[in-house]
């Protein structure tokens, strides 16, 4: 049980830390100011041409 | 088109099939093997057939790769038949006990037929046809991989199979959504992996800089069901020829596992990637963008983060640790956030556009969708609190909930993609009947307020028979009172399935015609009525 109580306290806080900063840093990259000009342009995408170029 | 290695590996397969038929340990695995067997007997001929030995015309590889969409298209609306009309009479056994048909055709084993037919063969072959469709136009690319796809396709249509023959011969691991035996597991496993390299691939070799968020979506379902699949079906089987496995885990760590397999199945199989399906749909048929794109970011993290540990919430009040409880209740109070951010970023993309839900059927019949997403994300977080849970937990609510869920959500959502991509596929200029779709829409919701509110009110009903006791502390009911008194509302439950399965007949006719090229001619919905040619004369 050495490896679950030693997996589990690093659950409890590394783990915790890391997952939470990850998340909350994905946010602040997603509202960041410059990121309104891409989402709107990533947001076309689907409206765009159907059709693929020609492979050479 | 030649296939000869394929088919001599088919072939193999037939022959190992039948060698496994033939030294079987038990007769269970003696008789799926045979199936198996017959199976792929039939697919080698199949593919012998379609064998031409013309030297090959060289392929120009331009455009998509549209015919397995076109398949997976056709099998979605086959298996979504079948699913439900299996549903409608497992409803029936339950209501007249007369309908159990001994020894296949028993409530035990349709009733994971029901779940598995719905859920992986509809709602499975949905996502993997949409996702091929949805991958290949946000990346501006070819599937990856070439003929992979049509494995990934087959060998999927051949796990439903063994899936579904399984419970019927009565071989089941017994862990809810995963009740294929070890074999049938690893097949999948397989498949799986295959489907893993076509879509990555796929997005590794896009033309298009960014990855479109449905794709997020869809890549999260299919990594996530990886790892679900494989941790939950940890076994060890008996024998090597036998059907009979033990689950690596004992006691709580393996009821865990499963609901840690079992919520995650709802979340990233009928949430995320159905979320993938409305992130593109939506837009495209209301033909404005997604209403926030950084919304859909943050919606897309938001859920995936917080899902995965909402599993215990099945498990409340049982030997599971408190805090494990308590973790899996705040976590799924706390995903109504994620979950009502993305059902407003898909209501709010027709904003500016609202007519459309008047004049399109498709637009209205996702709007009901998302609609249901939301009222279905509201009503799980509320049953996971352990007072509410206290009463809903084994009850028919919960029965009511998964429903609105998957008929509202999953259904509405899948239907609503196949009426757009199949004109598309098939280069129709439109469906068959317009009309036709908004008879679908009608019979599909009346049948789903019918279940889902007979369900509310017999699962509360007995929740409570359940637990009511006299002054002297004794059980005021026996549980056959409350099974009695639940006849009416399990009559009225087939019903509502009755409803559902008009309507998706109402489709399949509507689907086939379009795909045999006929339109049927009618007034557009939305343009002012034609005046019939007045045959009376102006008196003079």
């Amino acid at each position: 049980m050495d490896t679950y109580t030693a997996m589990r306290a690093f659950a409890d806080s590394w783990a915790l830390l890391a997952m939470t900063l990850f998340f909350f840093g994905v946010v602040i990259f997603a509202l960041r100011p410059g990121g309104r000009n891409a989402s709107h342009q990533a947001a076309q995408i689907p409206l765009i041409d159907e059709h693929p170029e020609p492979r050479p | 088109m030649t296939y000869g290695p394929q088919t001599i590996g088919v072939g193999l397969f037939a022959f190992l099939a039948l060698l496994g038929a033939a030294f079987a340990a038990d007769p269970l695995f003696a008789q799926h093997m045979g199936i198996l067997a017959i199976v792929l007997a039939i697919a080698t001929v199949v593919m012998l057939r379609r064998q031409f030995f013309a030297p090959a015309k060289t392929k120009v590889d331009t455009g998509y790769m549209d015919e397995v969409v076109r398949y997976g298209s056709i099998a979605t609306m086959a298996w979504g038949i079948v699913g439900l009309l299996v549903g409608v009479v497992v409803a029936l056994q339950l209501a007249w006990p007369a309908f159990n048909i001994e020894p296949w055709f028993t409530f035990g084993r349709m009733r994971p037929l029901h779940t598995s037919a719905v859920i992986f063969a509809f709602g499975g072959n949905a996502l993997i046809a949409t996702s091929f469709y949805v991958v290949q136009r946000t990346s501006r690319a070819r599937l990856f991989g070439g003929d992979l796809a049509w494995f990934v396709f087959w060998g999927y249509q051949l796990f439903i199979v063994m899936a579904a023959t399984g419970y019927l011969l009565g071989i089941t691991q017994s862990r809810e959504y995963a009740e294929p035996e070890w074999y049938v597991d690893l097949w999948l496993t397989v498949v799986w992996v295959a489907y893993l390299v076509v879509f990555l691939g796929t997005i590794l070799k896009r033309k298009e800089p960014h990855i479109y968020v449905a794709n997020w979506f869809y890549l999260a379902f299919i990594v996530t069901i990886a790892m679900l699949h494989v941790v939950n079906n940890l076994a060890i089987p008996v024998s090597f020829l036998g059907v009979k496995s033990y689950s690596a885990f004992a006691g709580v760590q393996d009821a865990l596992t499963q609901w840690w397999y079992g919520h995650n199945a709802v979340g990233f199989f009928l949430t995320a990637g159905f979320l993938g399906m409305m992130y593109y749909f939506v837009p495209k048929q209301a033909a404005r963008p997604i209403y926030s794109y950084r919304l859909s970011i943050i919606h897309f993290w938001a859920l995936i983060f917080l899902y995965i540990w909402a599993g215990p919430h099945h498990l409340h009040y049982t030997a599971l640790p408190d805090w494990a409880q308590t973790l899996g209740m705040v976590f799924s109070i706390m995903l109504w956030m994620p979950s009502w951010g993305g059902m407003i970023n898909g209501l709010m993309t027709l904003s500016g556009a609202w007519d459309k839900i008047r004049t399109d059927p498709i637009i209205r019949m996702m709007v009901a969708a998302i609609a249901f997403y939301g009222m279905s994300t509201f009503e799980g977080p509320v049953m996971s609190i352990k007072a509410v849970n206290s009463l809903s937990h084994y009850t028919d609510w919960t029965i009511g909930h998964v429903h609105s869920g998957a008929l509202g959500w999953v259904g509405l959502i899948s239907f609503a993609a196949i009426y757009h991509m199949v004109p598309k596929l098939w280069a129709r200029e439109r469906l068959y009947s317009v009309r036709m779709v908004t008879w679908h829409f009608w019979l599909a919701m009346l049948g789903i307020v019918v279940y889902a509110a007979v369900m509310w009110v017999s699962g509360i009903m007995q929740g409570l028979m359940w637990r009511e006791y006299d002054a002297q502390g004794f059980l005021v009911y026996s549980f056959a009172e409350t099974v009695q008194a639940m006849f009416p509302y399990y009559v009225m439950r087939a019903i509502g399935g009755a409803l559902y399965l008009a309507g998706a007949l109402i489709m399949a006719f509507n689907i086939t015609m379009t795909i045999l090229g006929h339109q049927r001619e009618e007034q557009p919905i939305g343009a002012p009525v034609a005046k019939a040619p007045s045959s009376l004369q102006p008196a003079e």
